[in-house]
């Protein structure tokens, strides 16, 4: 008995009792579908959460961040010389493993403003054309800063999309998107060019909602507008970043600091940051060493720095997708448990249906195998078309959970999740049936002939 | 040597304690070629010799060969390949698979042991000629009378050119007129050379075989050859010649 005839006969079977094998193949159908959807939703939050991350600067990125000094060196603490541009020279001759070094100098209070319009950026720096990449910015229309921009310390800046959005208009609310390249704002009170600005940042599931929002435009809301305010929409690290304006390091330093705001109108020649990024993510561990390493050394052996990583923040998140993968999993095993035990039970009753059947088969010289073999081939059967019809009822569940779900990111089919689901369906079928195939195969023929 | 030879079969039970021998010490031999019925009341031990002739079932004491094959300790394997090769059955209920049609029905045995489709359809449609039914190869069992569906069966059991064929109490679901013509069809088969055991309960059929065994609590009360006992021209039914 060659297997597609096993095939055929137990989709003849299965064809004979349509009912009773749909239902059947339900608690496939929602085990499989509900792995999907389970694993589908995981993915969104993994894709969501890797989103912001990158929105932040990438994993290979370090943030070097100032620090009390240790107990034992608190006689010390006084010479602390702090982060400063020594430093970034020391790490950019000496620290190997260091493929960028991004020097940052901020300004806070920090102030943009254009005639009656005014806006708080998330950060006003200076810094190296490095920061560029460090941050992971992506330079759309103009150009960033030169070498000559750094050594005249010309007033001229890079804008985040928010910014222009609220100094200049909002291409959502105006219609047309203005370049303000060229255009002069003030920063802190002084004149600044606007030579360069950058994409705009959003998650995918934003973009998509304002490309929708943008060919379905809603009804005319009345009443005062009203203003976003930074912080309080979900996407807090996206809108961060549209709100960023660099200058030079050098504007900064000659413009702002070095005319005293210290303390004590003594200029403060202390960086904000360096953040670092290392050549190879493998070993970061010993690049972060031998940066600090170096900046022992600049600091006169005195620790007040440390470095701040976003491996932490990938560990969270790999944990929390892992957890919600398993909870997910957990449930979907079991439904398909369930499944299986459906199958189990009505290959029992269709075996009992069929004993004089088996008995038929093994007068004629079927062996215990060929039987076997036949009761399992249709179990299997009954569960990949339940598999089949899972994976199909996956994309609609998917969708219907995409509007329920509590988080914000799309679910995500991945062909990997599908092709797990059916596997599990096709063992969920083949153990499902082994109970019922072995009983069928041991039958004895002659009282399977007798029974009526 | 015989095509099947029993030595002192015995098939012995267990029912609570109390031991039941359906067949005791039976010693038989079947050649090739013999149109043989073996005849017995209900509960005589006739089908527990078929079973045990017909390889569903194992003797407990004895020694069995079929076709110079010892079969007695055979394993469920073997036995299953003996059945398939060398052995056809012909039950009363005619135990054709309802959701096959004929043709399907009459290719089965080959599905088993493994012909390839086009070989196991001309087989099969030899088989259904030979009986008279090559039209209705395509019907359904429950669209065909009774005897058309023993025809079918017997086509089923010789497909496979088995050594021999059983038949147990064949007619015994059909009206006499139809059981008649089976009984001819048998007779006619037998004339061409093929080894037929008869299993029934009606001396009336059993007059039909030229040899009659006759089995009582479980032993062989009778050996006898019909027509040398002129026992020939009693049976009602008619066998044309």
């Amino acid at each position: 008995m060659n297997l597609f005839n096993s095939i055929l006969v137990g989709f003849k079977e299965i064809w004979a009792h349509k009912f009773r094998s749909l239902l059947t193949m339900l608690g496939i159908i929602l085990g499989v579908s509900s792995l999907i959807g389970m694993s589908a939703i995981t993915k969104g939050m993994e894709n969501g959460m890797k989103e912001s991350l990158m929105a932040m600067g990438g994993v290979d990125k370090a943030i070097t961040e100032e620090q009390d000094v240790p107990a034992y060196q608190q006689d010390l603490a006084d010479s602390a010389p702090g982060r400063t541009m020594r430093d970034v020279y020391a790490l950019k001759n000496s620290a190997s493993l260091l493929r960028l070094i991004s020097p940052q100098m901020a300004l806070l209070p920090a102030m943009a403003s254009r005639a009656d319009k005014r806006i708080r950026p998330s950060e006003l720096v200076g810094v190296w054309p490095a920061a560029l990449e460090m941050d992971l910015h992506v330079l759309e229309h103009g150009r960033f800063f030169t070498d000559l921009d750094e050594e005249y310390a010309n007033p001229v800046c890079v804008i985040g999309t928010a910014i222009r959005d609220e100094l200049f208009g909002d291409p959502d609310e105006i219609g047309t998107e203005i370049i303000p390249l060229g255009q002069t704002i003030n920063l802190n009170g002084q004149a600044f060019r606007i030579i360069g600005m950058f994409q705009r940042y959003e998650s995918d599931v934003d973009k998509k909602a304002r490309e929708y929002a943008r060919l379905h435009p809603a009804k005319e809301k009345t009443g005062p507008k009203r203003s976003k305010g930074w912080g309080s929409g979900r996407n807090w690290a996206f809108r961060r970043k549209n709100l960023t304006i660099y200058v030079p390091l050098n504007t900064m330093w000659i413009r702002f600091r070095s005319s005293g705001t210290g303390t004590n109108g003594i200029p403060n020649p202390k960086l904000s940051d360096i953040d670092i990024k290392v050549k190879d993510v493998e070993n970061f561990p010993e690049a972060l060493q031998q940066a600090k390493n170096v900046m022992m050394i600049t600091h006169n052996g005195i620790e007040d720095f440390g470095f701040q990583t976003q491996q932490g923040s990938v560990e969270n998140i790999n944990a929390a997708i892992r957890n919600a993968r398993m909870s997910g999993g957990i449930i979907s095993a079991i439904s398909l448990l369930v499944g299986g035990i459906g199958i189990m039970n009505i290959m029992l009753a269709s075996i009992t249906e069929r004993i004089r059947e088996i008995g038929i088969r093994k007068a004629i010289g079927a062996s215990t195998l060929a039987i076997f073999l036949q009761i399992l081939v249709e179990s299997v059967v009954i569960a990949l078309i339940g598999g089949v019809a899972g994976v199909a009822t996956s994309f609609g569940l998917v969708k219907l959970l995409g509007q329920l779900s509590p988080t914000d990111n799309t679910p995500i089919v991945t062909v990997a999740s599908m092709i797990f689901a059916f596997l599990c369906s096709a063992a969920i079928g083949l153990v499902a049936g082994i109970f019922p195939a072995l009983k069928a195969a041991k039958l004895n023929p002659i009282q399977a002939l007798r029974y009526e | 040597m015989a095509l099947v030879e029993l030595r002192n079969v015995s098939k012995i039970y267990h029912l609570g304690g109390e031991e039941i021998r359906a067949l005791d010490d039976v010693t038989l031999d079947i050649d090739a070629g013999e149109f043989i019925s073996i005849i017995g009341p209900s509960g005589s031990g006739k089908s527990t010799l078929m079973h045990i002739l017909g390889c569903l079932d194992s003797p407990s004491k004895g020694t069995i060969t079929l076709d110079g094959t010892m079969i007695h300790n055979a394993s469920a394997r073997q036995l299953a390949s003996i059945r398939n090769q060398k052995i056809g059955f012909v039950f009363q209920f005619f135990n054709l698979l309802p959701k096959l049609n004929v043709l399907q029905n009459v290719e089965l045995p080959m599905i088993y042991s493994g012909i390839s489709g086009k070989e196991r359809k001309e087989r099969a449609m030899a088989a259904l000629k030979l009986v008279d039914l090559e039209n209705r190869s395509k019907h359904r069992p429950m669209q065909l009378s009774g005897g058309q569906q023993q025809r079918v069966a017997i086509a089923r059991a010789l497909v496979n050119s088995p050594k021999i064929v059983f038949a147990d109490e064949p007619t015994g679901n059909l009206d006499s007129h139809t059981g008649e013509a089976i009984l001819n069809l048998f007779y006619k088969l037998s004339k061409e050379g093929r080894t037929i055991a008869l299993v029934t309960h009606d001396p009336e059929i059993a007059a039909v075989t030229p040899r009659r065994i006759e089995i009582r609590d479980g032993k062989i009360a009778k050996n006898v050859d019909n027509k040398l006992a002129g026992l020939g021209g009693t049976s009602k039914f008619v066998i044309k010649e």
